[in-house]
């Protein structure tokens, strides 16, 4: 197993209070910096080491605290903790297991952003996360780690933790903003960035938790160490949720560029594919990016290579599908949920989003019309890059890439009236062969 | 009743954060903790404490799915329906706690005992499928564990009910039909 640094000792017990982090080294990072650095070195520091966003987009840490205006206005600092991108599950760990790791990156962060106030904003269902954040907060606070003059430096910060209630939207960092606020979360326009103009208008610096979870490793072992892990534009490790048709489902955190057929298939993570069948299609990242087919299982899992591939490594959340799911009735599935979490603000995802799902259905249950298919693609085509945030052109990723690469089942749905897989469909095959002869030219039922 | 150490508390949050409206998320949950669900007294309280409009408040209060409207059940079961947990088999188990409990999704037993909810995903796709129950989780869940499950909290409920109506007359709510959330 490789070296780990985020999910390093997660398993040790008691590592989840101040005295067993401590153990573990636990702020001994936050103690380096206030003694050794001042907060621009700290900018540098990252900015060297490679660090990129593990929320979805990506972005360079170092550079995202670099754009920061330089005003007189108040500084603020939020943890995106709203974790709830479908097939991700490493941010809910990182807070249960590793509270106090999460609270020292933001204190460090804080510090080299000239921020005097920090928020982590956990989302609502995660219950237990959220009561581990704030025991964590309260431990720090009374260690004297947060509060006024920070273990003698002079440096003094307010740490709060503010709970979701249920909103998909707030994990984009502008609805988050609102929804700090103490609005309803929807999202605003961009420019003005949140680094210009933020929480309560002054300069903001937004970053997940996995993220600012692992600024106190790379604070204790140095940028040109933690550089030496992944590739050579994707530095670094990163902890993969796998989910969905694999033999053993979990986090495994690995270096950046391993590929995806590792992370599947080696006995020490996935460990192959439920059943030993055959593996149809991968989500690399979380349910907002794009399919991949089977034959892209050797794709290093690293930001350029992902991108190359058709898709995006966004959250982290790789969803294995085997060769007995439908990939009509899957895609309904995660359209649901952006219907579901639309905010309603603008209209083509309020209402491209309820109309995508209205087709899917049809489809799926064997209603459909074979120009559903190409409705659908429309449909996509004026959400995506249209919609006020990101949230509706997420929506459309795994609706464009399965017709892309599984144009036939949709067409098999229609022709058919059910499903191309599963055992359920005793006269399947007799309908294939009718399936077959109506690509030969025969009249269709319904086009 | 919202007490007056609640409004406290809600008060002490307003002033906590850099501004106060800030707090009216957390001092809804603090609402909600009191009244079950959120009442209008809920919505007065909260304003008042943080210096808007109920309106204003409501309209928050409104937007995010944890603030329930009406009253839930006293055990509040969530089961996560999003993509991996539907790979793994989420809608039998929907199906298994509809038919154990008598009532479709998103209602509320007459009985007032059990609400039935389907989630978004509930960040455990690893040991999926997955439900919570009053926001904690069980996760890598079978029929079978939901049978148990059910077993278990209807010994507990019961059990409550009887310690509470040694205590006082209690005053019993009968519904005629399941409600909707």
């Amino acid at each position: 197993m490789p070296e780990r640094i985020v999910t390093k000792d997660m398993e040790a017990p008691g590592l989840d209070t101040l005295e067993g982090y401590r153990q573990h080294g636990g702020y001994e990072a936050l103690s380096k910096t206030l003694n050794e650095y001042q907060p621009d070195d700290i900018v540098e520091l990252i900015k060297k080491s490679g660090l990129r966003g593990r929320g979805g987009a990506g972005f360079p840490t170092g550079m995202k605290w670099g754009f920061l205006a330089k005003n007189n206005q108040a500084r603020y600092l939020c943890c995106n903790a709203d974790e709830s991108e479908p097939g991700t599950f490493k941010d809910r760990m990182l807070m249960e297991k590793n509270p106090h790791q999460l609270v020292e990156g933001v204190i460090i962060t804080s510090y080299a952003c000239r921020v005097s106030t920090a928020f982590i904003y956990v989302r609502g269902e995660l219950a237990f996360a959220a009561r581990q954040i704030e025991r964590a907060i309260d431990d720090a606070y009374a260690a004297g780690l947060i509060g006024k003059n920070i273990l003698g430096s002079g440096y003094d910060l307010e740490v709060i933790l503010h709970r979701g209630a249920g909103a998909y939207i707030c994990g984009e960092e502008s609805a988050l903003m609102e929804s700090l606020e103490g609005r309803r979360g929807y999202p605003r326009l961009k420019p003005p960035f949140p680094a210009v103009i933020g929480l309560y208008g002054g300069p903001t610096v937004i970053n997940n938790c996995e993220t600012l979870s692992t600024i106190p490793a790379i604070i204790k072992q140095g940028a040109d160490w933690y550089a030496a892990f992944g590739t050579e534009k994707s530095k670094g490790t990163r902890v993969f949720c796998l989910s969905g048709h694999v033999k053993r489902p979990g986090n495994y955190e690995l270096p950046l560029g391993i590929p995806i057929r590792t992370l599947i298939y080696d006995e020490q993570y996935g460990g192959g594919i439920l059943d030993d069948k055959q593996l149809k299609a991968i989500i690399p990242g979380g349910s907002s990016t794009f399919l991949l087919g089977a034959d892209k299982v050797d794709t290093p899992l690293d930001f350029e290579a992902i991108a190359a591939a058709g898709s995006m490594l966004g959250s982290g959340g790789v969803v294995v599908m085997h060769e007995d799911t439908c990939i009509v009735g899957a895609v309904l599935r995660m359209t649901e949920f952006y219907r579901d979490e639309s905010c309603g603000k603008c209209t083509p995802c309020r209402e491209g989003t309820y109309w995508l799902t209205e087709i899917l259905e049809r489809l799926e249950h064997g209603h459909g019309k074979m120009s559903d298919i190409d409705l659908l693609m429309d449909i996509c085509d004026n959400i995506s890059g249209k919609s006020f945030c990101p949230l509706g052109d997420a929506a459309t990723s795994s609706i464009t890439s399965s017709i892309k690469l599984f144009r036939a089942e949709y067409e098999y749905h229609v022709r058919a009236g059910h499903c191309m897989v599963g055992n359920s469909h005793p006269q399947q095959e007799e309908l294939l062969v009718g399936a077959q002869s109506l690509q030969a030219g025969a009249p269709a039922k319904e086009i | 009743m919202i007490s007056e150490q609640a409004k406290q508390r809600m008060r002490n949050l307003a002033a906590r954060y850099p501004v106060a409206r800030s707090a009216v998320m957390p001092a809804l949950y603090i609402a909600q903790q009191e009244e079950g669900y959120i009442t209008q007294e809920a919505l007065q309280a909260v304003a008042e404490a943080i210096g808007l409009t109920v309106d204003d408040v409501e309209s928050v209060a409104t937007f995010y799915t944890m603030y329930y409207q009406q009253p839930p059940g006293k055990k509040v079961i969530k089961v996560c329906t999003s993509i991996s947990c539907y790979l793994r088999n989420c809608d039998a188990l929907v199906s298994h706690l509809e038919e154990r409990l008598h009532i479709k999704r998103g209602e509320t037993t007459a009985d007032g005992n059990y609400t039935l909810m389907t989630a978004e995903c509930l960040a455990s796709c690893g040991t999926a499928p997955v439900l919570q129950v009053n926001d904690e989780f069980v996760e890598n869940v079978t029929p079978d564990m939901v049978d148990a499950l059910v077993d278990e909290w209807n010994r507990e409920l019961s059990a409550k009910r009887a310690a509470s109506a040694q205590l006082s007359t209690p005053k019993e709510q009968k519904m005629s039909a399941p409600r909707t959330q």
